[in-house]
């Protein structure tokens, strides 16, 4: 049974539609990696997952469980929607964190509100998730004295924190330099070893193909094509992923 | 020198009015004003246009006509009885400045990025949690600098009062003038007031630099 199935999600802004029937599934411990040019629909369709977006028409499951069903004019009941928002995790482009709490605290903060467990296991947890995105050292800091990639590196510890069944990735890297976006695509790279179901919309191309099962190129708000790196990379069939690959793979 | 101690006393006194209807002020207009940005924020259009044209009606008129129109406007126009001076005073005090107040509510609420919303959200908060334990110390963190600079104004428009009639020190020193002749009590309340907006800029500075430790 797969962890996540999405079933045809529409969505429209102002009677635009962004996204124009989305279906994919997603198996336990897989890394999906959705690639395609700016406009394409790839944030809004991880902002429909974690229903920072209502999606008008398509179903969402987990765990064979539908948790969403977009109907037009409905109501959303907000206590409802945020349990369902815990069974993924965000990370954003521009990280998030919040500015007036240390590290250790930005990871503590949703789980004590929460009560998700006692104090002390929560610190304790935090901790660890601290050193396995490797700022043990930086425990004490505020998100100002970090820099970009240590930012991104909390907010991923911070998303595992709610303990997610799925993480998703929107353009986690596309905000640093150059030089940073390794220490955090490393980070990611050893969730996936270590079994950790992801969604990553990225413009790394390099990191897709070595790090992905599966690639979904979206185009204009459909999936173009859909496959394993090597079919997407190596074999693309249709006419747009081939033009979208060679400007992106395109050396200077 | 016996002179000058009574003028003190005298003008301690009339000081008195001024720091309550400052302290009035502050305590009421603070929270209305709150209230007030989130009626100017709301998604609620007539109540967005309804609260924001009041706002453009307070802020555009001169607060002493204000004080005028609510201490004598019900007796002229509707033959009620005269309020008391004081009382006309807070209300006038406090629509004024929590009109102000909510604009620079509005402001610092605004500038907080979406996003600290959105990561909120994401990690399962409510609305309430969001707002009080992510979003508002950053408010009050780029609200500080602007609200220093309108209760400071508060403390010396507090002197606007003595127009009805409620005896705060500007009209006690005017007292001197008119029963002896004496205008330098006038000049001396000045100290008065640069005292108190000095302990003011030494309590809001602590307050900025208190805050220093983070940036949003």
């Amino acid at each position: 049974m797969p962890i996540l199935e999405v079933n045809n999600i529409r969505k429209f802004f102002n009677n635009n539609e962004i996204l124009k029937g989305i279906s994919f599934s997603l198996e336990q411990g897989e890394v999906l990696s959705i690639i395609g040019s700016s406009g394409s629909g790839k944030t809004t369709l991880l902002r429909c997952l974690n229903f920072l977006e209502f999606a008008e028409e398509g179903t969402i499951s987990v765990n064979g469980k539908k948790i969403y069903t977009g109907e037009k004019n409905v109501k959303i009941n907000e206590k409802d929607i945020r349990t369902k928002r815990l069974h993924f995790g965000l990370v954003f482009q521009s990280f998030n964190l919040f500015p007036q709490y240390n590290v250790l605290k930005n990871i503590t903060l949703a789980p004590e509100l929460m009560k998700l467990d006692t104090p002390e296991n929560i610190e304790k947890k935090a901790r660890g998730l601290i050193d396995r995105v490797g700022l043990s050292e930086r425990i004490n800091h505020y998100p100002c004295e970090l820099s970009g990639g240590q930012q991104q590196r909390v907010a991923i510890a911070r998303a595992l924190a709610m303990n997610p069944d799925i993480l998703c990735f929107d353009e986690p890297t596309s905000a640093l330099d150059p030089e940073l976006t390794g220490e955090v695509l490393k980070v990611i790279k050893e969730l996936k070893d270590s079994g950790c179901t992801m969604i990553v919309v990225t413009h790394e191309m390099e990191f897709a193909k070595n790090v992905s099962d599966k690639i979904i190129f979206m185009s204009d708000g459909i999936i173009e094509e859909t496959g394993t790196p090597q079919q997407i990379f190596d074999n693309p069939r249709s006419e747009k992923t081939k033009a979208f690959l060679s400007k992106s793979l395109e050396k200077i | 020198m016996e002179k000058f101690l009574s003028v003190t006393l005298d003008l301690s006194k009339g000081f008195g009015m001024t720091l309550k209807i400052f302290a009035l002020t502050l305590l009421f207009a603070l929270p209305l004003g709150l209230i007030i940005s989130f009626g100017s924020m709301s998604k609620i259009r007539p109540l967005r246009w309804l609260t924001r044209t009041f706002v453009w009606i307070i802020r555009g008129t001169p607060l002493m006509l204000q004080l005028i129109i609510i201490y004598y406007g019900p007796g002229l126009l509707y033959n009620l009885d005269v309020l008391e001076r004081f009382t006309a005073v807070m209300i006038a005090f406090v629509i004024n400045y929590s009109c102000y107040f909510s604009e620079i509510f509005r402001g610092g609420i605004e500038s907080v990025p979406k996003g600290q919303y959105e990561a909120g959200q994401v990690l399962g908060m409510t609305k309430p949690q969001i707002f009080f334990k992510v979003i508002l110390l950053q408010v009050i963190k780029k609200i500080v600098p602007p609200m220093s600079n309108e209760i400071i104004t508060l403390v010396k428009d507090t002197s606007l009062a003595r127009i009805i009639s409620v005896y705060e020190v500007i009209w006690q020193a005017q007292n001197y003038i008119k029963l002896e002749g004496l205008i330098w009590p006038l000049f001396y309340t000045g100290a008065f007031y640069l005292a108190f907006s000095g302990i003011l800029t030494l309590i809001f500075n602590k307050l900025e630099s208190k805050m220093s430790y983070f940036r949003s």
